[in-house]
């Protein structure tokens, strides 16, 4: 068992020693950087398909880093869940380092691009694998840090702007996750989440760890950007370069932000009623004002990144319904929502890489001369509306039943009334820059280089392949796994416990 | 000023700064190699380290320290810092675990050569925020010069 073990760490240090070995070479070879860091990337995707086995084989695995025992020590935790976070993270950021081949060629700093790439993924990877909460934090830091330069990686004033505000409402989220780490550490004396969660479970419940739990939903609710604390994310997502955009809206938000707040009040804490009401709520506050804001833009990507705050709120709409379809249906949404977001962004990339706009109405019958980005816009356009038989469709549908299932008819009402808007808006999208006249100023261009095709292809198969992932025999080594550890809630301490021995 | 000091300020700091700076930098040294046994370590001794060259630039001019010390050799030592840390933590995959504590002799409590890989991993720290500082601290000069121009 100890190979496998070991190989916990791989996910953080190759990724790490990409990076800092990226920033030594980066100036000199640069054809070597591009080369290394998409074949890292491209090892921890299928490093991440070997671990769905591990999960199927040991169901937990616990890596005692350094050799130290765990309340004491920092533990590398490998459930279902981390599993399924892994394969989500570093199979998009396959694509991304793919897509961003040719498109990064337009910036001049290719090398630092990679490195603060590999860096975002390393702390995405820690803070999903990590089972200690100030480890945690470490790794939230490392990635939101390695995102607030990649926001502002073209240098423009806009850009500079959005990443300031992204950095100080990030940081001042980063603050309040800190203090109530610093609270929980003087209430328990433990780091360890097993340890935290089984003296939480021993004492009667404290006023502090209820304000703890709040810090925690304000801090990582802000970098989920759920409705509230959302203000920073239609400004800094449009900005960043493309693949980030992508990396952003597909991965980060979810790493940092949802996948923290499940692992902490399901895992940790223990949920209650009211933490799950709260979750529905703002779940559903999420989807509609995120969709109804998405409405009137006219800037193709700031389309998309309300629209990512509309997702996240049916992600969260079903992680708080707390049964375990509405669970299941909120992880499968996350899962989706990370592959068809991503493609939209990458398909914005590559309008902005041909034509060099962002403006829907400066676009036009652009389905011509982009045979390929236009039919996988289309496809992932129709995903993230739910129209079947793409994968939006199977999770949307899933977590509208297990509304109905749980006797909340009216969530259901507003997840469907969701999905009719989000439908609107991309109707609007693909009529404005797909379909319709051609205009005038682009009928000599071509469409994107090969390579960037290539990603954007892969990720619509899997849009429309997707719906396998929950019939049975296939969901029982990807999805299930996941939701059982949400659904046991806090048996995850004596599994933990267990695996440790 | 005078003609002939118009880089950096008077010849009174100057001749200051030119005696305290070496022991700045021996203390920042000395910050680190006891980090193990004594308050400080890595970060705070790096920190020392990169302030004895903040107090060059500010007394003798930027273009003094931009000739001696240029922006590719504090990349270079900032990277070398972190893969050294990284190869610290590597190396214990020889005891069996990552950051397994791999060497072999750990010495007397409260003397400077035990403790490990902490004094080892202390040096790689203190490379990495010296130089690190130090660059932060010359972006942030270049950026107030190039302002207002057109590159």
């Amino acid at each position: 068992m100890r190979w496998e073990l070991n190989l916990l760490c791989v996910f953080i240090v190759l990724p790490l020693a990409g990076a800092f070995l990226n920033s030594l070479v980066a100036r000199r070879f640069r054809k070597f950087s591009t080369l290394w860091s998409n074949l890292i990337i491209f090892i921890l995707f299928l490093l991440s398909l070997v671990t769905l086995k591990f999960v199927n084989q040991y169901s937990v695995l616990v890596y005692k880093v350094g050799g130290w025992s765990p309340p004491f020590g920092i533990t590398l935790v490998l459930d279902g869940l981390s599993a399924f976070m892994l394969l989500a993270i570093n199979l998009i950021s396959f694509t991304i380092t793919l897509f961003s081949i040719n498109y990064m060629e337009k910036f001049t700093a290719k090398g630092k691009f990679y490195t603060l790439f590999l860096l975002m993924v390393a702390g995405m990877n820690g803070v999903v694998l990590t089972g200690d909460i100030f480890n945690l934090f470490v790794f939230l830091e490392i990635a939101s840090i390695a995102s607030y330069a990649l926001v502002a990686f073209g240098t423009e004033k806009d850009e500079l702007e959005a990443a300031f505000k992204y950095i100080v409402m990030s940081t001042v989220a980063s603050m309040f996750v800190l203090l109530g780490i610093g609270l929980l550490y003087s209430y328990a004396s433990t780091l360890n989440m097993a340890d935290l969660s089984s003296y939480l479970a021993q004492t009667e419940p404290a006023l502090v760890v209820k304000f703890a739990a709040v810090l925690f939903l304000f801090g990582f609710g802000l970098k989920a950007a759920i409705v509230p604390f959302h203000a920073w994310l239609p400004d800094a997502h449009p900005s960043a370069p493309a693949p980030i955009s992508a990396a952003l809206s597909g991965l980060v938000i979810k790493a940092l932000g949802v996948y923290v707040i499940v692992r902490m009040f399901f895992n940790v804490f223990g949920v209650t009623s009211e933490i799950l009401g709260v979750f529905s709520v703002l779940g559903i506050v999420s989807m509609m004002v995120g969709v109804l804001l998405a409405l009137g833009q006219w800037d193709f990507k700031r389309l998309l990144a309300y629209h990512s705050i509309s997702q996240v709120g049916y992600i969260m709409l079903g992680l708080g319904l707390g049964t375990p379809l509405g669970i299941l249906g909120g992880l499968f949404h996350l899962f989706n929502h990370s592959v068809f977001k991503p493609l939209l962004f990458l398909n914005s990339g590559s309008i902005e890489y041909i034509t060099g706009t962002r403006k829907l109405n400066e676009m036009g019958g652009l389905r011509e001369k982009l045979p390929v980005t236009a039919n996988t816009s289309f496809i992932a356009s129709m995903s993230i509306a739910g129209i079947p038989p793409f994968n939006g469709f199977w999770s949307k549908l899933i977590i509208i039943i297990a509304c109905v299932e749980a006797g909340r008819i009216g969530y259901g009402f507003w997840a469907v009334l969701g999905s009719i808007l989000t439908l609107a808006s991309f109707m609007k999208v693909q009529k404005y820059a797909f379909f319709g006249k051609l205009n005038e100023k682009y009928t000599q261009i071509k469409e994107a280089p090969f390579l960037m095709q290539v990603s954007m292809l892969f990720l619509a198969l899997i849009c429309v392949f997707g719906g396998i992932l929950i019939l049975p025999g296939v969901r029982e080594y990807f999805i299930t796994p996941a939701v059982d550890v949400v659904v046991r809630g806090i048996a995850y301490k004596d599994v933990v416990i267990g695996a440790i021995k | 000023m005078n003609s002939e000091n118009n880089n950096g300020m008077s010849l009174i700091i100057k001749t200051v700064t030119r005696l305290t700076v070496g022991f700045i930098f021996i203390y920042g040294i000395y910050i680190v190699l006891h980090g193990h046994v004594s308050p400080g370590g890595g970060f705070a001794g790096g920190v020392i380290i990169a302030l004895s060259f903040v107090n060059l630039m500010l007394a003798y001019g930027k273009e003094e320290l931009y000739k001696r010390v240029p922006k590719t050799v504090l990349s270079l030592f900032e990277s070398i810092g972190a893969i050294m840390f990284l190869s610290i933590a590597l190396l214990g995959f020889t005891g069996g675990y990552f950051f397994y504590d791999w060497f072999v002799y750990k010495g007397e409590p409260f003397s400077i050569f035990s403790a490990g890989t902490m004094p080892l991993s202390n040096i790689a720290i203190a490379i990495k925020v010296a130089s690190g500082l130090f660059a932060i601290f010359l972006v942030l000069i270049l950026l107030r010069v190039t302002s207002g121009e057109e590159e």
